[in-house]
């Protein structure tokens, strides 16, 4: 093989493999990607049971209620409200009035949940919420709300 | 006053890098000797402010300094000194201060250790290891000051969050950066090399020990913050595909590339715009990595309090670093021929193929990450991409890998021939049926790629051994010339064996504790038992407990085994007072089979009772073995003489050759 030739073998062998990964990512985003919605979206969309979704909000204040290993909880944009309910242990940041996503199914009306992230740090609210709050038209008595009780730092308050 | 004096070195350092920048460049340019020897007192004196500047961070925080706005926030006086230590880089201006300090220990390191570097290629990369820092001081001066200063000073500080309060974490950051930062040499020595106009074996040589240092910090900083995730976190896992870990994987994924075609570089004069190019995105991959890090642009589980105008500024420093070089490289590259012959099937071939699986994989874990940013950028919606993407991606790309790993020692350079390889790796193929067949009968069933998988490990580590055994002709020659062989075996050559060994190892015990990783949540009352996996958990009762800064729930577990006793366990609930903040420890005890990992939860009624999360995590600790063992070859690697930073001149005339010393007869 002549090296030009030889070159040419290279490139359509890495461009092959390069088609392979893409047609491999592109199958695997399509079964994969999970949306974000807000509770009033939520509402809006009706969503069916065969898709895997991400809600988040706050957690609505006397909302949890925990009996054995099954939770239930409220989450709220303060505009809408979806009930959710998850079964194990909640993450150690859990707590009514913060932010939290939950990701999981529709089921007859309620969010079935089978993962739920609170943040690492207390000060923290995951952008999703801080949008899904500006959307619903209550964004600002919830800064007012949470610049008070401490949980919001200088830098997310926009 | 230590502060100011802290904060005025730093300031010092950015016109010393400045200077270092600037003056060694011109004169390389215009052969002025004077003007390019200039840069290593420079960089001496660059590293030398920065630590100063640093040791008076770690200072008013182990004094706690509550007058400075960094200690107030992260510190407290009630905290153990190990924290108020790993406090200094525990937040965010501190860790961008630990940045410089090892991009400016790189630096040092390169005009101590590299007198024999020319004198040319010396000067002008330690120039543009000094831009890098201009920038990132910057960085540091205008958005995030850690020596900005509160009056009047509060009482007590903010405390630290609880969760990062562990020797795991308190290293995990510097061992990550030694990484990332790491692979700036290998950037710098490739932007110099292309100013130059001039690659070959030599530049790969002296690249090499960097890039190998770099890769063992990354590799050893990955592990922590994994094992930490892993015990402190209460989840069980080990890696979430979140984010954050994608930030330090990228670059991990393409450095082990670049460790690759560097040694094809060296050996054959070739790849080298691959070469260059894979110094280049290694080190972009390490900025993003940063970046991604930094300004909180994506949802993470470990969402360190951000600021937007921060990620900005490393935006634009991005841009400046990743779009400047790769012009540069647009423009030079072309010039860079390769002289060395290629054919598929030999060493490097086998090494090209690595190459390209490894950039894929780190393309698509690029893409994974970014896809949430930029859909939402163009209005389509929120979205998350989570282990399912990764998983289904990843795994189809590395088993051809893994695959061809244990094929590729055994290839000649230049042309080797499949067969005999092939033939020679029959106890391998052996391995890999005994393995997947012994999984199969262990776990009764089990998902098809975990089969493969564990089949692929035993593949990979046996055909190591046999790349190993024939390399000392063993069995072929008297077994004393085989020890004489092996007293003979370079340094590199162990190290390629423990690495790829260590990775077999690692990829068993991810495959197990991915595939039949076996989970109980229920409430227990004191006195119940469940079992799980062939263990049997009693929950004996819990109760309260004081620890140094925090109180706790401590719970209660006996395990036995067909009854006899295995361990007590005593995972706790922690409640800091200071913080506000609960967290949960793991109980866990490691076995050669697998891991036993207790979780306690909330109370549930008056009688005692607690849910309780068990987990039986199978082969675990072969991951942290097999990344040990990995290291450890990496360190080996690196201890070659041939390796020895400023390039010995006998090594030059040897690999000049062509087909280089350790070359199989």
């Amino acid at each position: 093989m002549k090296r030009k030739h030889k070159r040419l073998t290279f490139i359509v062998l890495g461009m092959g493999l390069l088609a392979a990964a893409a047609a491999l990512m592109l199958s695997a985003f399509e079964d994969n990607i999970v949306f974000f919605y807000s509770p009033t979206e939520v509402l809006d969309k009706k969503l069916g049971a065969d898709r895997r979704v991400r809600i988040g909000g706050l957690v609505e204040d006397g909302s949890v209620e925990k009996a054995g290993i099954e939770v239930k909880f409220r989450v709220t944009d303060l505009a809408n409200v979806i009930p959710v309910t998850y079964t194990g242990l909640l993450p150690d940041l859990f707590r009514e009035g913060q932010g939290v996503i939950a990701e999981g199914r529709f089921v007859d009306g309620v969010f079935r949940a089978d993962e739920v992230l609170a943040k690492h740090d207390e000060t923290y609210m995951p952008p999703e919420v801080a949008e899904a709050l500006k959307k619903s038209g209550r964004w600002q008595e919830m800064e007012k709300a949470l610049k008070r009780s401490g949980q919001m730092t200088k830098g997310e308050a926009r | 006053m230590i502060p100011e004096a802290g904060h005025f070195a730093l300031t010092l350092a950015l016109l010393v890098a400045l200077v270092q920048a600037s003056v060694p460049m011109i004169g390389a340019h215009r052969g002025n000797a004077a003007w390019m020897e200039l840069a290593r007192p420079a960089a001496l004196a660059q590293f030398l402010l920065i630590a100063f500047a640093f040791a008076c961070l770690t200072y008013a925080f182990v004094t706690s300094d509550f007058s400075l706005l960094a200690v107030v926030r992260y510190s407290h006086s009630a905290k153990p000194l190990l924290y108020k230590i790993s406090g200094v880089w525990g937040n965010h201006e501190g860790s961008m201060l630990l940045w410089v300090l090892i991009l400016s220990l790189y630096g040092a390191a390169v005009a101590v250790f590299g007198r024999n570097l020319p004198p040319g290629l010396r000067a002008r990369s330690l120039a543009i290891q000094a831009l890098i820092a201009v920038g990132f001081i910057m960085f540091i001066l205008f958005t995030s000051n850690p020596f900005e200063r509160m009056l009047p000073p509060p009482e007590n500080g903010q405390g630290l969050n609880p969760l990062l309060q562990d020797p795991g974490l308190a290293f995990h950051p510097p061992f990550l950066y030694l990484g990332y930062v790491g692979f700036s040499m290998a950037f710098s020595f490739a932007v110099a090399a292309l100013i130059e106009g001039r690659v070959d074996a030599a530049w790969a040589r002296w690249v090499r020990p960097w890039t190998l240092a770099a890769w063992i910090f990354l590799t050893t900083g990955i592990a922590l913050g994994s094992w930490w995730a892993y015990y402190e976190l209460g989840w069980g896992g080990w890696w979430f595909w979140d984010p954050v870990e994608n930030a330090s994987f990228m670059p991990w994924l393409a450095g082990t590339a670049l460790l690759h075609s560097a040694v094809v570089l060296e050996k054959r004069d070739t790849l080298k715009g691959w070469t260059i190019f894979l110094a280049i995105v290694t080190f972009a991959l390490s900025l993003l990595g940063t970046f991604l890090v930094r300004s909180g642009v994506l949802t993470s589980v470990h969402a360190f309090a951000t600021d937007p105008a921060r990620g900005a500024f490393i935006l634009v420093l991005l841009l400046v670093v990743i779009g400047g070089s790769l012009a540069l490289f647009a423009w030079r590259g072309p010039s860079l021929a390769s002289t060395g012959v290629f054919q598929p099937i030999s060493r490097e071939g086998s090494l090209l193929l690595n190459n390209l699986l490894l950039t894929t994989a780190a393309a698509a874990v690029l893409l994974g990450t970014l896809y949430p940013l930029f859909l939402d950028a163009v209005g389509g919606g929120k979205v998350s991409v989570g282990p399912p993407f990764f998983n289904a991606v990843f795994l189809p790309l590395m088993a051809p890998m893994v695959a061809s790993m244990a094929v590729g020692p055994l290839l000649t350079w230049k042309r080797g021939e499949l067969g005999p390889a092939l033939t020679r790796l029959w106890v391998a193929f052996a391995a890999l049926a005994a393995a997947a067949v012994l999984a199969w009968a262990v776990v009764a069933d089990g998902p098809l790629f975990a089969l493969v998988g564990m089949g692929l490990a035993a593949w990979l580590l046996v055909g190591t051994v046999v790349g190993f055994a024939e390399r000392v002709r063993l069995f072929r020659v008297p077994f004393p010339e085989t020890l004489r062989r092996i007293g003979r075996v370079p340094r590199a050559a162990w190290g390629m064996t423990l690495a790829h060994g260590g990775l077999a190892i690692a990829i068993a015990g991810m495959i197990g504790a991915g595939a039949w990783k076996v989970e109980s949540i229920q409430v227990m009352k004191p006195g119940d038992t469940q079992t799980m996996a062939g263990f049997t958990f009693t929950f004996e009762g819990a109760r309260q407990v004081q620890g140094p800064n925090y109180s706790a729930t401590r719970g209660t577990f006996t395990v036995t085994r067909d009854g006899r006793p295995v361990v007590t366990l005593h995972p706790e609930k922690r409640d800091y007072p200071v913080e506000r903040m609960p967290t949960t420890e793991a109980a866990i005890h490691p076995t050669f089979f697998g891991d036993l990992y207790v979780v306690i939860g909330d109370a549930q009624g008056s009688e005692g009772a607690f849910v309780t999360r068990l987990y039986f995590n199978p082969l675990l600790g072969w991951i942290w073995g097999g990344i040990v063992v990995m290291v450890a070859g990496g360190m080996v690697s690196l201890s070659d003489r041939r390796h020895r930073v400023g390039a010995p001149k006998t090594s030059r005339a040897a690999a000049g050759a062509g087909a280089g010393a350790p070359a199989r007869a």
